[in-house]
């Protein structure tokens, strides 16, 4: 039998609902690949015993003859943002560190309904706040990838840092993502990896640990357009629980995939066309457009004239919401406390929060404090939203004249480790190109579609309008087809 | 647009963050805090005359939940799981430092 850690998710489910391998093969054989990558540092805890307990339920329903799911007995790596019932969930932070969750988030209850299982909580930058994952309080997931000649460490992105890694290297053939500005599709493109960050409020936020709540918005990170569809159905549902949940149907889109791309239109957004951009991502840039027009798109150049003010508009409106919705962290109810000898109430607050938060959450809090404090209010988060405003209109205007746009994914390859830590800015720029769907709540999904000249993977990024996953689908599938991206990490790190 | 913060600025943001720093690291904060500052400052120069500020993203329409008690949800009982995490208890209830004098 083949290798079972080499399968997709969807080999592995029809494996296992006809027969092939059980449930806990599949589970033992992941948990043993797990076991031996210590060294990617991708997971926080890991669940080896959990994941043998779900399989036997996926084996004994199978010899029950009961219906099995659509993630039928497939393991999964769970981003540590996500509530899990009984394990620990800390979002890498120190301030949640032994925090035991005693509920489930609906995304991850969604996938143990549908027959997944549990490898362990992966690691992500904290608060999901990062694009490199060096942020986390449990120290730096590092990418399986190496340049062509270097054993230097390099960036899997961030922050679903752990969940590319993973992914990547096979120690999961699917891993929850949540992206807030990019944190799916950015992580996916420096891993040579799939993931898409669908319309905001198709997955629930319920349970997932918040962090800028008009921009957060779960999704799969897998090795195909494929896997992420099947994935994709299973996280996503209306849910009363998040009162900004969709009540709309969760569309079969992995029997409508369909690459066959006649009478489609694609947007090349001209403002995307970057000052020094890098040359090779300029020129993957091209050859999508090429693939997509070999698939039956007609190519029509259009207009996005607010992407500039993009990214500044998000850094004043994800650190407001975060500065709000991390205000719940004061040591009283949950996670750690730091309490001096003496201390009143007001202080046990502020030496708390100054032990148990990271340098790049405190920055954030900070920033979002005072775009937030009297007299700045408007000057700052008012007129940012108000951007956000034109931001989301040019996208409409977009979509009269397409159906879905073209991009790159990332302004670069993945950076090595420590390249940027020290530039706030110069790590913001990063999500240059994935912040304008998040600020418009936009399904869009990065594919691997290229080598550069480093032997580093290259992501194309797919953005359609909302509700309208199918078409990103669609598009995504037409460039995985013809990219013939093969390319795979070699093994150092076992 | 506001102008760059001062240190003392820098303290008092702290503050109201309830976040202990040192005199060292608001030295360390201010330029960061300028630098971000002064790159979103960019946005003053966008015309958004008679444009509505963004308040959901994705037209949706809120729901009010059935008014009835629901058991796991709203039905109570649940102490001993709200407690669970707490970093210090007393009676049944979160404990904290004195707070008043």
């Amino acid at each position: 039998m083949a290798d079972i850690t080499e399968l997709s998710i969807k080999a592995i489910r029809d494996g296992i609902v006809s027969g092939d391998f059980t449930a806990v093969e599949t589970a033992a054989a992941f948990n043993a690949r797990v076991a031996a990558a210590k060294d990617l540092n991708a997971f926080i805890v890991k669940t080896p015993d959990i994941a043998v307990d779900q399989a036997k339920a996926v084996d004994a329903a199978k010899a029950d003859g009961k219906p099995l799911g659509k993630m039928a007995g497939v393991p999964i790596g769970m981003k540590d943002l996500f509530c899990t019932q009984g394990v620990q969930t800390t979002a890498a932070s120190h301030i949640l560190e032994g925090f035991i969750p005693t509920y489930e988030s609906s995304v991850s209850g969604n996938l143990w309904a549908s027959g997944a299982v549990m490898l362990g909580k992966l690691n992500l930058d904290q608060f999901a706040m990062g694009s490199s994952n060096e942020t986390s309080y449990f120290g730096n997931v590092i990418s399986p990838w190496r340049k062509s000649g270097s054993d230097a460490a390099l960036a899997p992105g961030g922050s679903s840092g752990g969940s590319s890694t993973a992914v990547a290297a096979r120690l999961c053939p699917g891993a929850t993502g949540t992206d807030t500005g990019g944190s799916i599709r950015q992580p996916a493109a420096f891993t040579g990896i799939t993931g898409i960050k669908p319309t905001y409020g198709r997955c629930s936020r319920w349970g997932v640990v918040a962090f800028a709540s008009s921009l957060d918005q779960a999704g799969p990170m897998a090795h195909d357009v494929r896997d992420c569809a099947i994935m994709l159905e299973a996280m996503a549902g209306f849910d009363p629980k998040d009162s900004t949940s969709l009540n709309a149907p969760v569309p079969d889109w992995e029997v409508a995939l369909n690459s066959d791309l006649n009478g489609k239109r694609v947007g090349i957004p001209k403002e995307y066309h970057m000052d020094g951009m890098d040359a090779e991502i300029s020129a993957l840039w091209d050859k999508g457009r090429d693939m997509l027009r070999d698939a039956g798109a007609e190519i029509v150049d259009i207009s996005l004239p607010h992407t500039k003010y993009a990214l500044p508009a998000y850094y004043i409106i994800a650190p407001a919401e975060a500065s709000s919705n991390l205000a719940r962290y004061d040591g009283v109810r949950y996670g750690q406390r730091d309490l001096p000898d003496g201390a009143g109430l007001q202080e046990m607050y502020a030496e708390t929060r100054a032990a148990g938060f990271g340098d790049e959450v405190k920055r954030r809090i900070m920033i979002g404090t005072y775009v937030l404090s009297a007299g700045f209010y408007d000057a700052y988060y008012t007129q940012a939203q108000k951007v956000r405003t034109l931001i989301r209109r040019d996208f409409d205007t977009a979509f009269e004249q397409c159906d879905v746009i073209l991009a790159p994914t990332t302004p670069t390859a993945a950076f090595e480790l420590g390249e940027k830590s020290d530039d706030p800015l110069a790590m913001y720029l990063n999500d240059v190109f994935a912040v304008p769907a998040s600020l418009a709540g936009l399904p869009a999904m990065s594919v691997p579609a290229g080598i550069n000249s480093d032997g580093l993977p290259l992501g194309l990024q797919i953005i359609g309008p909302a509700m309208d996953e199918q078409s990103v689908l669609n598009a995504g599938l037409a460039i995985e087809e013809r990219a013939g991206f093969t390319a795979k990490p070699e093994e150092w790190w076992t | 647009m506001g102008m760059s913060v001062d240190k003392e600025t820098v303290l008092k943001i702290a503050s109201l963050s309830r976040i202990k720093i040192s005199d060292a690291q608001a030295d360390t904060l201010l330029p960061e805090l300028n630098n971000i500052l002064g790159w979103v400052e960019q946005l003053g120069e966008v015309d958004c005359e008679g444009v509505e500020p963004t308040t959901a993203v994705i037209a949706n329409q809120l729901r009010l939940r059935e008014d009835a008690v629901v058991d796991g949800l709203t039905g109570g009982g649940i102490r001993e799981q709200i407690l669970a995490n707490a970093p210090a208890r007393e009676e049944g209830f979160f404990g904290v430092p004195k707070v008043i004098e």
